[in-house]
């Protein structure tokens, strides 16, 4: 029993750090491939030479996305979607989270408020209604189309509230006393207080916004109002699928040909996310706590 | 008169939380309200320049059409077949993941391993789908390439109906695992401590320490999060489906979502796909409404 505990003990972590590293290598394989076929040579990547690393080092895949206009114009909708969106979405998640934090005594109807926000958590039209009413709006091909109908994120709204909960009475109460309002109470004092959480919800929201696709599809007719994930999906999902259920198993070099070129595009859509990624691990850890874990 | 005047100061003192909440509330009102107005198409033969009050009303005419269709009965059992398994999944491997991080002693051993497990998490389908339309195909996929060294012959994952549910379910877990396992991991160190120590003086061994402590100690978490996602049962991830299936895997891997994408939006059957739309939402809230209940009465947990 003892010998087998000791040599358990030796094993276990090996095994341990063996299979995790494992299992993080199988994760991140996939996408340090893709990065080497988009540095590589298109004959290298189409002969099947590139693993892990660059066949025959080169520019030339990020060089024909650069001169494509269509990317670079699909890009600047997306930049311009997060820089109008995500502000958007921040002050409708403090004006909500703001009174919503306060109780029943300090905010008549409380409870109304909250069936109101919580029935549409719980039930929605479906799509056709949904892409029926935005149509009605008139706002079909227009940039707002991707920003307003889901500005108002309830679930952001249920990470701020609790945390404005968390703060401390007496500097709320101390202000009211000194005459402040409520706007001053809550862009000078909560505001600033509460930036962990905010910061947590900012990177929620640009990410959110970066990468949403489908609503691009459906609530643009012109493809040039297309953000730049609604763009690859068409030119690198769609054509890629459409490619391989047409020529399966047939070796057609001009399919293969423009892999490093997909490549490139698929690196380029995730770049954003990778530079934020830091921050972004960091904030939706603490976020993810304070969401789930009530105190 | 004393109490009036007391209730109208309390008026003006407050007006400025109500008056704060308009714009939200008018956009909402908008896009999440318009639309389940909108459910009255379900019960019409809806025309678009006559809009929702003045379509033709055919009752549950809709309704009757699409139990008809022969389809449907699949897509149902895709759908379920497909959320199951996934919630399944990501039950366990987080779970696993989060046991076996919690062993590693080294810091940033454990840190390395998160951050990496966590990146796919912030890629949207549409990302990881080109990747892996790339990696698995066929003719110069990896994947193919590595099991040919074993003199497998080319498989083909994306459009062979038999696999394409799994693959679903796989990479469903590559996309999401890091996500549950930071969950558990942080339930993991608000266990107390002392209970190690007690177990420790009883001569338990690691082992044991998992079972009777740690185990125990994540119950409550592993119980709301199976429970909150039972509610999304109906749910098997449009996303991804949408970025993956092809006709070839329509059979085995068409779900409820991408039915109605389709029926509606690209062959203009607006009011059939309401209704299929209309039926999933009315399952949908049940089941959330239920696990909501679950998760009151087993983990105390509340929503607002």
């Amino acid at each position: 029993m003892k010998g087998n505990t000791s040599i358990g003990r030796l094993a276990f972590p090996i095994f341990n750090y063996l299979f995790l590293s494992a299992f993080a290598l199988l994760c991140l394989l996939p996408l340090v491939h893709v990065l080497a076929i988009s540095f590589s040579s298109g004959t290298a990547a189409s002969s099947g030479q590139v693993t892990l690393w660059p066949v025959h080092f080169t520019f030339k895949a990020y060089e024909f996305v650069a001169n494509k206009p269509e990317f670079i114009r699909s890009m600047m909708v997306s930049f311009e979607r997060v820089l109008l969106g995500v502000p958007i979405d921040m002050l409708l998640i403090i004006t909500i989270a703001y009174p919503l934090s306060k109780d029943e005594r300090m905010l008549s109807f409380r409870k109304g408020y909250v069936v109101f926000y919580m029935i549409t958590i719980l039930f929605g039209g479906g799509l056709i209604p949904w892409y029926m009413v935005i149509k009605m709006t008139g706002l079909i091909d227009s940039i707002f189309a991707l920003i307003l109908p889901g500005a108002v994120s309830i679930f952001s709204v249920i990470i701020l509230l609790n945390f404005f909960r968390n703060l401390p009475k007496e500097i709320e109460e101390a202000a009211f006393i000194d005459g402040a309002g409520h706007w001053y109470t809550l862009w000078k004092i909560y505001v600033p207080l509460s930036m962990p959480a905010i910061a947590t919800l900012i990177l929620f929201s640009s990410v959110g916004h970066w990468n949403s696709w489908f609503d691009g599809i459906i609530l643009m007719n012109r493809t040039e109002h297309y953000p730049l994930q609604s763009y690859l999906q068409t030119v690198v999902v769609q054509q890629g699928l459409l490619k391989m259920i047409t020529i399966q198993d047939t070796q057609t070099l001009l399919a293969v040909s423009d892999r490093t070129n997909k490549a490139a595009q698929i690196f380029i859509g995730a770049l954003p996310i990778l530079l934020v990624y830091p921050f972004l691990q960091r904030y939706f850890m603490s976020g993810i706590v304070m969401g789930s874990v009530k105190g | 008169m004393e109490a009036l005047r007391a209730r109208g100061k309390k008026w003006v003192r407050e007006s400025p939380l109500h008056l704060m909440m308009v714009p939200g509330i008018i956009l909402l009102l908008i896009f999440s309200y318009g639309p389940m107005l909108g459910i009255l198409m379900a019960f019409e033969r809806f025309n678009i320049s006559k809009g929702f009050f003045r379509s033709e009303w055919v009752g549950l005419d809709n309704f009757k059409f699409i139990l008809q269709i022969p389809d449907v009965r699949q897509v149902f059992w895709n759908t379920i077949f497909i959320a199951f398994m996934k919630i399944v999944a990501s039950l366990i491997v987080p779970v696993g993941l989060a046991l076996l991080l919690n062993e590693v002693r080294a810091k940033y051993v454990k840190r390395g391993i998160q951050t990496i497990i966590y990146l796919p998490y912030f890629l949207s389908w549409v990302l990881l789908a080109g990747i892996l339309i790339d990696i698995l195909s066929p003719s110069s996929g990896i994947v193919n390439q590595f099991l040919g060294i074993f003199g497998i012959k080319p498989i083909f994952f994306l459009g062979n109906e038999k696999i394409f549910p799994y693959l679903l379910v796989v990479t469903h877990v590559w996309k999401e695992a890091g996500f549950g396992t930071i969950i558990y991991l942080a339930a993991l160190t608000g266990i107390d401590p002392t209970l190690y120590e007690a177990a420790i003086v009883d001569g338990a061994s690691r082992w044991r320490q998992t079972w009777h402590v740690t185990l125990p100690g994540l119950a409550p978490i592993i119980i709301l999060m199976t429970v909150l996602s039972l509610g999304g049962i109906l749910n098997a991830g449009f996303d991804q489906v949408f970025n993956l299936y092809n006709p070839l895997v329509y059979s085995t891997g068409d779900i409820i979502d991408t039915m109605v994408y389709r029926m509606g939006l690209i062959d203009n059957q607006f009011s059939i796909a309401t209704a299929v739309g209309l039926f999933k939402s009315v399952v949908s809230v049940i089941l959330i409404s239920v696990s909501y209940k679950l998760a009151d009465k087993f983990a105390g947990y509340k929503v607002l």
